[in-house]
């Protein structure tokens, strides 16, 4: 394979990477100037360890497993020849997209690009990264990492289990490792709600009989060699989630599963000086999901966790096709930027500005809430005050993305009127909104 | 077979003193309790290599430690392990600390250490510019030095291996009996004999005296448990050198200091503990070390911690170390409540046992075919820390240096084969951890580990079920229920 010059460059082969190149193909560009690099042994990212059905309901409008998902995307990267590199491990990138990689195949290369799309998912959070105290036994596994063990390398990582975090990962195997023959003694969750889908906490846990303690941390883990057990508390709401004295509960175990959030894997975003969004520990980029840096894109779980694959290729083909425009020297010139901001109840939103230009489409804003809420509205308005969508809605959680789309000619109103930024925040039914 | 030497214990002083003695016309052979070399007090401190103006001049302590610090570099250097000659800064707060540093530098200066400097506040914020406000004064130490001292003492072990030197690893010795000149020391299982052991068993050094037959052994060890927490490499370089508080009664206090590997170390604490196997840490003492880096350094990210972690060493109830023949058992020599700076001092406290062991009869000739390298071919540099050309180069001769399979610490497939092939073969995924950084980054492991521990099972030709931790129970996975 030529290796010298690629005009896109898709870093990553999960569905967000091959929903972009698709997409940018569709879009006119040639398949044989794109290469996308994937540092797996083939293409199809973690949803190839989710041997579980429920995705693509929003895709595809069917349940499909996730290789049957990710299966979808490669065969149409197939069928449209789009060139994809595995094994290949990307090393660095620079903000004018100079991309280093190695591979078996290429070695220790670098490439040039007129635009990149940064697919790169996201990776687990550790029990280091939240300096869960006691001895260092195995038998402390992330989530994704007990399931590659089961799905994919055909063993068990233990007998009895404990899991910390009900992220879906954790309840996903709280049922896997259940079927399995195992004994999932208990899930718990710091947090006094699930971080979860509400189907996964019934699917996964209920119809099992697995309790979920919620307000509930591991507080020590035991064993010197293999673990144990670990002890458990309740944790104080209050009191900034500290384990509560007296509330300690010891349960024997030999595994503890961490389910404690994903981290987008943003070391080489970082790395070329990419502005990152604090919130949600990925690029700050525009509609188009272009971030800071001219002509490099960013899509899926490394611009932002989701809790649906469908929404990851739903926001590759934004990515896909803009870095085609680009390319084909089709993008309209830019007349003013409007930065989304998070008001009350919203953590964050993608994306985190909007740039207007002559033509204008309608924009879907995607978000989070910051705590549990019941009968709440969800506002958009503009910063002179314009209310430029809103939606009533009778539950959130931020365990459950949110979605609100902006009509293009409210955006022409917004252009015209000058403002400088956008406000998104939920009002509480009978509530103020600050 | 009858060694000429039998070393007890595969830390920093019995390793390096084992890579010094394979230069020589003897047999060696070095008895572990452990899986592999480097798991006891050496693997997990402060990775610092001290200068040496702490000991109390005159005493052996301070005299090994200024050595060792000149010799641990030359071993860097020969061995191509990574070691930085950053410096190092006691810091202290207000007129008050100025004369404890003061002391510390004359301290220092009839040890021999060179370069020792009191800095001011505007110096030390200039080479410290996250340093605290508060921060008066420093004494500053150009000698100090930053490495990886498991690193360094596997990369011994190799070169010893290498020469000829024999490693037994899960050899915790029960029992020892001693006949013609000849000890016969065991683990219950095996027994390996020798004419002259050297007890550089660290934490448990006091315990093997009394197998080894010593009664009323002078010198009694306290476990004592330090805990630190590691910082991602993202957050960058905070200190440019070691940063010491000013010492009060507690001992040396709490250190910020960048790693040889571009992280950042923060810790220890310091408390006595009963079981010297206990290596946990408690949310109580990662509080107390997280206080005293905001003392030293304010604005110090503690949230960008990827791993705490607990180290035991050895606190004898005597000042000095206590390395001398046994009174009771001629030839077997003792080198007991080696504690900080333990790891600085190896590589002359391993000169001093030879000497030691010279005086006590042994005849030492230099070996001609001597390989002063980890393997007989070189030293086998990472693929990662190789120049651009170099790593192409590499993945042209094997395509397996192209396969990163530890994404964070860009590891290849090629380092991992290699490390299965080496002198001291890794078998376990915490050698290879310790040997390559595998898993040791900001996943640590999570995506890596499954695969590492598939290689390690198919070269090694086992199934999965049967690759550990680090030896013992230490397991991973289990065969899956057939249905």
């Amino acid at each position: 394979m030529d290796m010298t010059t690629r005009k896109l460059i898709v870093i990553g082969g999960g569905p967000a990477g091959l929903s972009a190149a698709v997409a940018a193909v569709d879009a006119g560009l040639d398949p044989q100037d794109i290469l996308v690099l994937e540092r797996d042994s083939e293409p199809g990212g973690i949803l190839n360890q989710c041997i579980h059905a429920g995705f693509g309901l929003h895709r595809f409008g069917e349940e499909l497993t996730g290789p049957e998902y990710s299966g979808r995307y490669v065969a149409m990267a197939r069928e449209r020849n789009i060139p994809i590199l595995c094994n290949a491990m990307v090393l660095s990138l620079t903000d004018d997209r100079r991309v280093t990689f190695v591979s078996p195949e290429t070695g220790y290369t670098t490439i040039s690009a007129e635009a990149v799309i940064l697919a790169m998912g996201c990776r687990e959070r550790t029990r280091g990264a939240l300096s869960i105290p006691g001895s260092r036994p195995s038998g402390v596994y992330t989530a994704g990492c007990a399931q590659r063990y089961v799905n994919i390398e055909g063993y068990m990582p233990g007998h009895r289990v404990v899991i910390l975090g009900s992220g879906d990962i954790g309840l996903i195997m709280a049922r896997r490792m259940t079927l399995e023959g195992a004994k999932v003694l208990a899930v718990c969750e710091i947090m006094p709600y699930s971080g979860g889908l509400a189907r996964n906490i019934e699917q996964c846990l209920n119809d099992f009989g697995i309790p979920l303690k919620l307000s509930h941390t591991v507080v020590n883990i035991h064993g010197k060699e293999r673990v144990e057990g670990v002890t458990i508390a309740a944790v104080d709401e209050q009191n900034g989630r500290k384990p509560i004295p007296g509330t300690e509960e010891f349960i024997p175990c030999d595994t503890l599963l961490l389910s404690v959030g994903l981290i987008p894997e943003n070391e080489l975003t970082r790395g070329a000086g990419i502005g990152i969004d604090r919130m949600t520990n990925g690029a700050s980029v525009n509609q188009y999901r272009e971030t800071s840096a001219p002509g490099i894109y960013a899509c899926g779980n490394v611009l932002h966790v989701h809790d649906l694959v469908d929404y990851v290729s739903e926001e590759a083909d934004i990515a896909g096709r803009a870095a085609a425009d680009r390319i084909l020297e089709r993008s309209a010139p830019v007349k003013s930027s409007v930065a989304l901001k998070t008001g009350f109840g919203v953590r964050y939103t993608v994306p985190e500005r909007i740039d207007l230009a002559e033509e204008l489409v309608d924009v879907r804003i995607f978000f989070r809430v910051t705590d549990v809420y019941k009968k709440v509205q969800f506002v958009i308005e503009s910063g002179n005050g314009d209310v430029l969508v809103k939606k009533a809605k009778s539950a959130a959680a931020p365990g459950e993305m949110e979605s609100l789309t902006i009509p293009a000619d409210k955006l022409k109103g917004v252009l015209e009127s000058g403002a400088a930024e956008i406000k998104v925040y939920l009002k509480e039914l009978g509530g103020q909104a600050k | 077979m009858v060694y000429d030497v039998l070393i007890i214990g595969a830390g920093c002083t019995g390793v390096m003193t084992a890579r010094l003695l394979s230069a020589k016309n003897v047999k060696v052979a070095v008895v572990e309790a452990s899986a592999d070399v480097a798991t006891g007090a050496t693997a997990a401190n402060s990775a610092i290599v001290h200068a040496g103006y702490d000991a109390l001049p005159g005493t052996l302590k301070a005299k090994l430690n200024v050595r060792g610090n000149r010799l641990m570099k030359e071993i860097a250097a020969a061995l191509d392990v990574e070691l930085k000659e950053v410096g190092s800064h006691v810091v202290g707060f207000g007129d008050g600390d100025l004369v404890k540093l003061e002391e510390l530098k004359a301290r220092g200066e009839a040890n021999g250490v060179p370069g020792l400097e009191i800095i001011g506040q505007d110096e030390l914020r200039r080479m410290e510019p996250n340093i605290s406000p508060e921060a008066t004064h420093s004494l500053w130490a150009p000698s100090a030095a930053i490495t990886c001292p498991y690193g360094i003492t596997i990369a011994a072990a190799e070169n010893a291996a290498t020469n000829g030197v024999d490693f037994y690893f899960n050899f915790a010795v029960s029992d020892c009996s001693s006949a013609g000149g000849i000890h016969y020391v065991t683990n219950g299982t095996s027994t390996v004999a020798a004419r002259y052991v050297l007890n550089c068993a660290g934490v448990s050094s006091a315990a093997v005296a009394s197998i080894l037959g010593e009664n009323d052994f002078p010198v009694t060890i306290t476990p004592r448990r330090g805990e630190y927490y590691i910082l991602d490499k993202s957050v960058g370089s905070l200190a440019n050198s070691t940063l010491f508080v000013c010492p009060s009664d507690r001992g040396k206090g709490i250190l910020v200091s960048p790693t040889v590997h571009g992280n950042t170390i923060v810790g220890p604490n310091a408390y006595p503990i009963e079981d010297a196997a206990d290596k946990s840490t408690t949310a109580a003492g990662l509080a107390e070390i997280s206080a005293g880096a905001r003392r030293i350094m304010p604005s110090i990210p503690l949230n960008a911690a990827i791993t705490s972690f607990a180290g035991v060493r050895s606190t004898p109830n005597q000042y000095d170390f206590y390395i001398r023949p046994s009174e009771q058992i001629p030839g077997v020599i003792h080198a007991v409540g080696v504690e900080s700076p333990g790891f600085a001092s190896s590589p002359a406290t391993a000169e001093y046992l030879v000497g030691l062991l010279e005086e006590a009869g042994l005849k030492l000739e230099d070996k001609p075919d001597y390989i002063p390298t980890r393997r007989k071919d070189g030293n086998h540099r990472q693929w990662n820390r190789l120049s651009d050309e170099e790593k192409n180069e590499k993945c042209r001769e094997n395509p397996a240096y192209g396969k990163i399979v530890c994404r964070c610490e860009t590891v290849t497939e090629g380092d991992l084969l290699d490390m299965l092939d080496s002198p001291i073969p890794a078998v376990t995924i915490d050698m290879m951890k310790r040997r390559l950084r595998a898993g040791m980054g900001r996943c640590q492991g999570g995506f890596c580990s499954p695969r590492v521990a598939a290689l390690i099972a198919e070269k090694t030709g086992v199934t999965l079920d049967a690759v550990t931790k680090n030896g013992g129970g230490s397991w991973l996975v289990t065969k899956r229920t057939e249905d």
